[in-house]
């Protein structure tokens, strides 16, 4: 049990820098490591990242604004417009079988995953090419 | 048309978030970088920023049907907020492909984890 409360701690720790890295909350790793490691059910776990999802966000924004990257006007409105879908998000979330979250979920991941492959190529096709 | 787009990544963002216990960044990063024409760290940036309030609506929203376990929340998000501090620090710095491909490589395992369990 010792051991599983480490590795969840460790896959935070992932969660964050890939948060960091690429803009998104890290609920993509919260998840996995809320269910497969701390044996939440899978609506339990989508509800308890969003709430760790909140400070991080913060504190890399926050970050982020310091390098002068922040666009903030820009992020008030996309993220006020967005309570509406997310209200409706998470009334589907909890009327939806378990099991459609979850395949609808690794779907989500496989596509990030897809993205970060075709980045990560034409990374490195410019890195080469420089 | 501007604000039209705006609404529209955050509506899409904000389903996304509510519906997988997600920030919503993977819908609203490609979007940004396509639709509005933002440069990568800009893009990653502002996303991060809206879900700050998206993540906080829908993670109380979620807590009024009673699924939130805090203390589990606790475990995962304080590593987390070290995890960005670094990962922000990285972006400055790295422009790694290496990275790109490692998270992929994670998440397509997880991913398969997931459904098998």
């Amino acid at each position: 049990m010792d051991g599983d409360l480490l590795l969840a701690a460790v896959i935070g720790v992932f969660a964050g820098i890939a948060s960091g890295l690429l803009g998104i909350g890290g609920g993509i790793l919260f998840v996995p490591a809320l269910t497969l490691v701390l044996g939440l059910g899978q609506v339990e776990a989508q509800a308890t990242s969003l709430l760790a999802i909140v400070p991080v966000a913060l504190v890399g924004s926050w970050n982020q604004r310091r390098y002068g990257n922040l666009r903030i006007r820009d992020a008030g409105v996309i993220g006020l417009l967005s309570i509406g879908g997310a209200v409706v998000g998470v009334a589907l979330a909890n009327v939806l079988p378990e099991r459609a979250l979850r395949i609808g979920f690794a779907l989500l991941m496989l596509n990030l995953a897809r993205q970060l492959v075709l980045r990560g190529r034409r990374d490195r096709r410019a890195r080469l090419a420089a | 048309m501007r604000v039209a787009r705006l609404a529209a990544i955050g509506t899409a963002g904000g389903l996304f978030s509510g519906l997988f216990g997600v920030g919503g960044g993977t819908v609203m990063v490609p979007l940004l970088l396509l639709w509005m024409g933002y440069e990568a760290r800009a893009a990653a940036a502002t996303s991060l920023g809206a879900i700050v309030l998206t993540a906080a609506f829908a993670a109380a929203t979620q807590g009024l049907y009673g699924n939130v376990d805090v203390l589990a929340g606790v475990l995962v998000g304080i590593p987390a907020i070290g995890g960005v501090l670094l990962g922000t620090w990285l972006q400055q710095r790295v422009h790694s492909d290496t990275i790109a491909f490692a998270f992929a490589a994670l998440l397509v395992v997880a991913a398969v984890q997931l459904v098998i369990a």
